[in-house]
């Protein structure tokens, strides 16, 4: 940081972070949301808005592995860390257990609540890969779906927990 | 060709095709468009329900740099565009001219380079109000002296829109007269909003050397919309194109022309740049079209255990426009579909409509037209009378029911139910849930403390729309259409006037065409929502693409075969007679070895058409649905009281649907556990609330809750099987059964576990606080 | 959702956040979870000329026990403490109200120091840690002080705090072995905040109530002690008839209004009911210790 910049305070700022595996950085104004700067800055568009409120998850992304709502995030403070979308969560030419397991289970019907919702059941899995239905409604409680009534997604979060403890 | 593969066509749980690009992430839905040049649009919105605007000052606005253009009422009013026509014959505020008339109408837009610098200037207009008292209910709005919101309309004194009746008055009151005994409920079904997660808005593309106008646009109706931007914006319609990308919901908020678009279309236009309009949450709930908001008086003549006539008053609070989107002669929608499962002789439905300040609407959140208000009464209803007689409440609906010897049934209020055996949807329901043991159960819990409810809704709705000489919208007939064309390797491109919200159409309607011609569903791509490439419909609300959309589909595609028969024929050197079709194959009858698959008739109708025959397998159809479908079902509810807090919780859900023929039965059942969640929210939490000032309590999703994986329960699904005997493929209607039929069943529940101490209503939402109150009044309460 | 335009510090030793604060005065506020603050912001309900990031200070994110106390650092998120084991058993008052703040996904980012400073009398970890007799550790340019919770909330949002002091972290006193709690929370559904919340914390001393905390939220302008509740427990046994004597105390101290969460006479039976469950299940814990 520059001495002039610690003087005045900084309305801009240079934001470098590791989004899906690759080194991203600009220029943004030090109010933009982390949600904005993802859509709009980096044009992955997978990431959703749904309120604001910060009440509906639609904005899910993974900040260092941890799921946090973009849009109560400034940009600025996602500097030098990594951050998982949507986009990153496929690995090459395939789908991941989870994204299978939406899709295998109807876990999706309008489509806009689903990045927020895989990643979040993303996280879930890492740290508990073998959750019970409470467990999964539980950490779920944060992403809101107006279509599916939860049901189906609960099944693809079982799924995808079942084909990772396969191995397969 | 191909190896006898079964057909994955209709009754096939077919993996949806949609799910590809959303589950990477690749959605295309309106905010992901970035067009070059484009701005950003944001609104001012009116913080008072009701207020003169004196003045307007954006000049502070307009120097902030980055902003293009402020638009304001007065701007828009020289050029004809201040004030839009609405779906139901009156005209609704593009921006605020003389007065402000709900708390959030927008005031004035602000277009900016970017949306941070909109609403940046947003904050450096200044209005002048002069604050006026507000109206916030129909009976206040209707009593005498009440100050006139839309004053500015020539010729109206109050606040009232219409008067609107169903049904025999005659017969119905003589019903009354002749009674044993009458059943009344006064209740009041709140104002909620659909609130899909994705809010409205649009990318309003007016092309300065073409005038060309693309539109990209949360529609649920793409082709009505551009037949009216044609007639309010004055452009000619070909100039107009209208896509609707993927939507993130509709529920039928995204019915309505609101002023976002059109201001946004008239900014690019005068501009001659693209124009961004995103709605922010607050302004989606606080402005957008709402549901509901209906005071409904039913009472119901007995005699003995037969429910003899049904009278229901009901006051509509339409906010501060007309702009219900329903068949415009039916000003209360399909709500005299009021007898609903039941064998009702007499029945007489009076309505009125009232101006109130508030945001307009009423007609939206899968209500089918007002079906959600009308079933919601007649199972509430019937629930009361079981309890003041004494019956069971299954037995009494049972004893009330239409039976299937009465199909087609003439209602008393001029429907005519096509199909329904509403006696095995409810045998059924009550066998999944063990009823005569749960309530066996109740009564033993009850006796250690235990409140236990058991709520059941056994509800017929009306769907489909319609029959062109009987519903249309803004004089548009609701025919909607199928377009269909098969390529020459034997693939398919369907184009369909309807637009999914999420319900999955280029799945299901594929797996018609695939029943109907023999192909897989992956072979036939479907197109819907871009207006330049689509046949002309009404679109997708009210449960309407598999009755009117999904007809003309099988339709168009049995045009299909009956050409291709006749190339078949040329081509096994056959007579059509002779012929006979199983999974998209000609075969000759006795010579099966003799056979044509679609595939080759495909190629052949680009290559080898018979003599005088028109190259090309294809065509378009608009269906012209002769009656509506009435799907049906019974649902259950098993809750627990908790008497210190007055919390319920739900034990248990049983759902058995009727749609007739089910296309997809995993979509059917998402869209039913889909319905059934909002019909919990509703009954459970879901209200638009309005202090006496008017201020909006519920703009944002603080203050309007929607259930979340935590208190939404689990639901075990059934099916009955009755087909629409006029359908092509007897297929009824259902995504919005389950939003119409539960609210009861929820409330039904709370009530059955306070009945036994005289109990009868709770209204909703039937929140914690209002059980207590109950439970205090009962001497339940711990 | 778009918020005004502020100047941004990042610093990486508190006392350079010292030193920033001072130089704003009261036109900076301090960044931690955000999960407050940011929606404020973006509703433009707050628009403070700075924020000063304290994210990348190090050392303020640990839970420990440590001279008595148990300490929650400045940046220990709601997450945190919702999988610590420390919050457990005899802190349990702490660690039932970690799970119930606002959503999983909140808690990932919000912190328990940011929730006190915040004071947002439906707050839960206002209640739960006045309930613990826990003070605030707070470092300003004229050195280290502490507040007791009491004094720190003085009205809605509003706290004793300075604007150029940072809040470094909460210590909670001891309450020694035979010690139990829980917080009890009323909400319409996951994310809300309470209709009304009850924290209870007892230590038992001689099979007798020690020391009694008990705080209600949603009840009032700012998070309540119920002093007439723990004054009646004090030295009591624990039964049916003393549970229900300040059950009865607690709603009579609650100051309820009456909105759409439910009548101010609702909230205060909602009080009553909640302190009997409370306290019963405290004392299974104390008792069992």
């Amino acid at each position: 940081m520059t001495e002039a910049a610690v003087e005045t305070g900084a309305f801009t700022r240079p934001v470098s972070v590791t989004v899906n595996g690759a080194a991203r950085s600009a220029e943004v104004e030090t109010r933009t949301l982390l949600v904005h700067f993802l859509r709009e800055t980096l044009g992955l568009t997978g990431t959703h808005i749904g309120c604001d409120t910060t009440s509906c998850g639609a904005c899910t992304v993974l900040l260092d592995g941890t799921p946090v709502k973009s849009c109560t995030v400034l940009a600025v403070q996602a500097d030098g860390r990594e951050l998982t979308t949507v986009e990153g969560l496929a690995p090459a030419g395939g789908l991941s257990p989870v994204q299978e397991g939406f899709h295998e289970e109807h876990g999706l019907q309008c489509g806009f609540c689903t990045p927020g919702m895989m990643l979040t059941a993303t996280a879930l899995l890492a740290e508990n890969p073998d959750p019970s239905e409470k467990e999964i409604r539980w950490a779920l409680s944060g992403n809101i779906c107006r279509c599916t009534g939860y049901q189906n997604i609960v099944k693809a979060v079982q799924y995808a927990s079942a084909k990772m403890r396969e191995g397969s | 060709m191909a190896a006898t593969e079964e057909i994955r066509g209709v009754g096939h749980s077919v993996k949806r095709v949609e799910d590809a690009r959303f589950i990477r992430g690749r959605g295309q839905y309106f905010d992901d468009i970035t067009l070059p040049g484009m701005l950003h649009l944001e609104f001012l919105r009116s913080p008072f329900a009701h207020a003169r605007i004196k003045s307007i000052d954006a000049s502070r606005a307009q120097e902030l740099p980055g902003v293009v253009a402020v638009v304001t009422g007065e701007l828009l009013a020289q050029h004809n565009l201040a004030w839009m026509p609405t779906l139901s014959g009156d005209t609704q505020a593009v921006l605020a001219t003389d007065k402000v008339r709900f708390q959030g109408q927008e005031v004035a837009g602000v277009v900016a380079e970017t949306a941070y610098i909109a609403k940046d200037a947003i904050e450096l207009i200044d209005v002048d109000y002069e604050p006026l008292p507000a109206i916030t209910s129909p009976q206040q709005a209707l009593a005498k002296g009440a100050p006139v919101i839309r004053d500015e309309k020539e010729g109206q004194t109050d606040n009232h829109i219409y008067h609107w009746e169903a049904g025999d008055k005659e017969a119905t009151d003589k019903a009354f007269a002749e009674a044993d005994r009458v059943v009344e409920l006064d209740t009041f079904y709140p104002r909620c909003h659909p609130a899909p997660l994705e809010c409205c808005g649009c990318v309003a593309d007016v092309n300065p050397a073409t005038g060309k106008a693309t539109i990209y646009m949360t529609s649920q109706a793409p082709h009505a919309h551009r037949t009216l931007f044609a007639l309010v914006a004055g452009l000619p319609e070909q100039k107009i194109r209208i896509i609707s990308p993927d939507l993130g919901g509709g529920f039928g908020n995204k019915v309505p022309i609101y002023p976002g678009y059109v201001v946004a279309t008239a900014a690019s236009l005068l501009i001659g740049r693209p124009v961004k309009w995103v709605e922010d949450r607050t302004g989606n709930l606080i402005s957008t079209g709402f549901a509901r908001d209906y005071h409904m008086h039913g009472e119901l003549a007995l005699k003995g255990e037969k429910i003899t006539g049904l009278r229901v008053r009901l006051l509509s609070d339409n906010g501060a426009f007309f702009s219900d989107a329903q068949p415009t002669r039916c000003k209360a929608g399909l709500f005299h579909i009021v007898t609903g499962s039941y064998d009702i002789p007499a029945a007489h439905v009076e309505t009125e409509g009232a101006y109130t300040n508030k945001a307009p609407g009423g007609v939206a959140y899968r209500c089918s037209f007002r079906v959600t208000e009308a079933s919601y009464l007649i199972e509430r209803l019937v629930q009361t009378a079981a309890y003041e007689i004494g019956a069971d409440p299954a037995e009494f609906r049972r004893s009330n029911f239409i039976k299937p010897e009465q199909f087609p049934y003439s209602s008393a209020t001029g429907f005519e139910y096509d199909s329904g055996d509403y006696g095995a949807a409810m045998d059924l329901a009550l066998e999944k849930l063990g009823y005569e043991e749960l309530r066996r159960e109740q009564a033993e819990a009850r006796k250690e403390g235990k409140l236990i409810g058991i709520g059941l809704a056994s509800f017929t709705e009306v769907v489909g729309a319609g029959h062109g000489a009987e519903y249309q919208i803004a004089g548009l007939r609701m025919n909607d259409g199928a377009e269909l064309r098969i390529h020459p390797t034997g693939k398919a491109v369907l184009k369909l006037s309807v637009k999914s919200q999420g319900q999955g159409h280029e799945t299901t309607f594929a797996q018609i065409v695939a029943e109907e011609l023999g192909l897989q569903p992956e072979d036939i791509e479907v197109q819907e929502g871009d207006t330049d490439n689509t046949p002309y419909g009404l679109g997708t609300y009210a449960s309407r693409s598999t009755p009117v959309s999904g007809a003309a589909t099988a339709m168009v595609s049995r045009r299909i075969r009956s050409k291709a028969k006749k190339i078949a024929a040329h081509l096994l050197e056959a007579s059509e007679d002779d012929l006979e079709w199983e999974d998209g194959r000609f075969s000759v009858k006795g010579a099966p070895e003799k056979s044509t698959t679609i595939q080759d008739i495909a190629f052949a109708a680009y290559t080898n058409v018979p003599e005088g025959m028109e190259d090309g397998l294809e065509g378009v159809y608009y269906y012209d649905p002769p009656n509506m479908t009435y799907p049906f079902g019974t649902y259950a509810v098993v809750v627990e009281i908790d008497r210190g807090t007055g919390a319920w919780k739900v034990r248990r859900v049983v759902a058995v649907d009727d749609c007739g023929v089910r296309i997809n039965p995993m979509i059917v059942e998402g869209q039913i556990m889909g319905g059934l969640t909002e019909g919990f929210g509703i009954a459970a939490m879901q209200l638009i609330d309005f202090d006496e000032d008017g201020n909006c309590i519920g703009a944002n999703f603080m203050d309007y809750l929607l259930p979340t994986a935590w208190e939404t329960p689990t639901f075990e699904l059934g099916e009955t099987v009755t087909p629409s005997p006029h359908h092509p493929i007897g297929a009824k209607g259902v995504g919005e059964s389950a939003t119409v039929g539960s609210p009861a069943a929820f409330v039904n529940a709370v009530v059955d576990a306070l009945a036994h101490a005289g109990i009868r209503n709770l209204e909703m939402p039937v929140t914690s606080d209002k059980v207590w109150a109950a439970l205090q009044e009962a001497n339940l309460a711990e | 959702m778009y918020p005004a335009r502020f100047e941004y510090h990042a610093p990486t030793s508190v006392e350079e956040a010292l030193s920033i604060l001072e130089r704003y005065g009261d036109e900076a506020k301090v960044l931690a979870g955000g999960q407050s603050l940011i929606p404020l912001m973006k509703l433009r309900f707050a628009s403070p000329r700075a924020l000063v990031d304290i994210n990348r200070i190090q050392g303020l994110d640990s839970i420990q026990e440590d001279n008595g106390f148990l300490t929650i650092g400045a940046l220990v998120r709601h997450s945190d403490c919702e999988r610590s084991g420390a919050l457990r058993g005899r802190f349990g008052v702490l660690g039932d109200a970690a799970p119930q703040i606002s959503d999983p996904i909140v808690r990932n980012l919000g912190t328990v120091v940011g929730s006190l400073t915040h004071a947002d009398p439906q707050g839960d970890w206002g209640s739960a840690l006045l309930a613990a007799g826990a003070q605030l550790e707070v470092i300003g340019s004229g050195g280290t002080r502490t507040i007791g919770l009491d004094e720190l909330f003085q009205g809605p949002f509003t706290t004793s705090l300075q604007p150029t002091e940072i809040a470094t972290e909460v210590q909670i006193p001891d309450p020694g072995p035979r010690a139990g709690g829980t917080y009890l929370k009323l909400e319409r559904k996951v994310g809300d905040f309470a209709t009304v919340g009850v924290a209870v914390h007892l230590s038992l001393d001689d099979g007798k109530v020690g020391r009694a905390g008990i705080a209600l939220t949603g009840v009032g302008p700012r998070n309540l002690r119920a002093r007439t509740a723990e004054e009646a427990l004090t030295g009591a046994e624990l039964n049916d008839e003393t549970i229900k004597a300040a059950a009865r105390l607690a709603a009579e101290a609650a100051e309820p209004r009456s909105d759409h969460r439910g009548s101010a006479d609702y909230k205060r039976s909602v009080v009553r009911v909640f302190m009997e469950r409370g306290l019963r299940k405290a004392a299974e814990t104390a008792q069992a210790a």
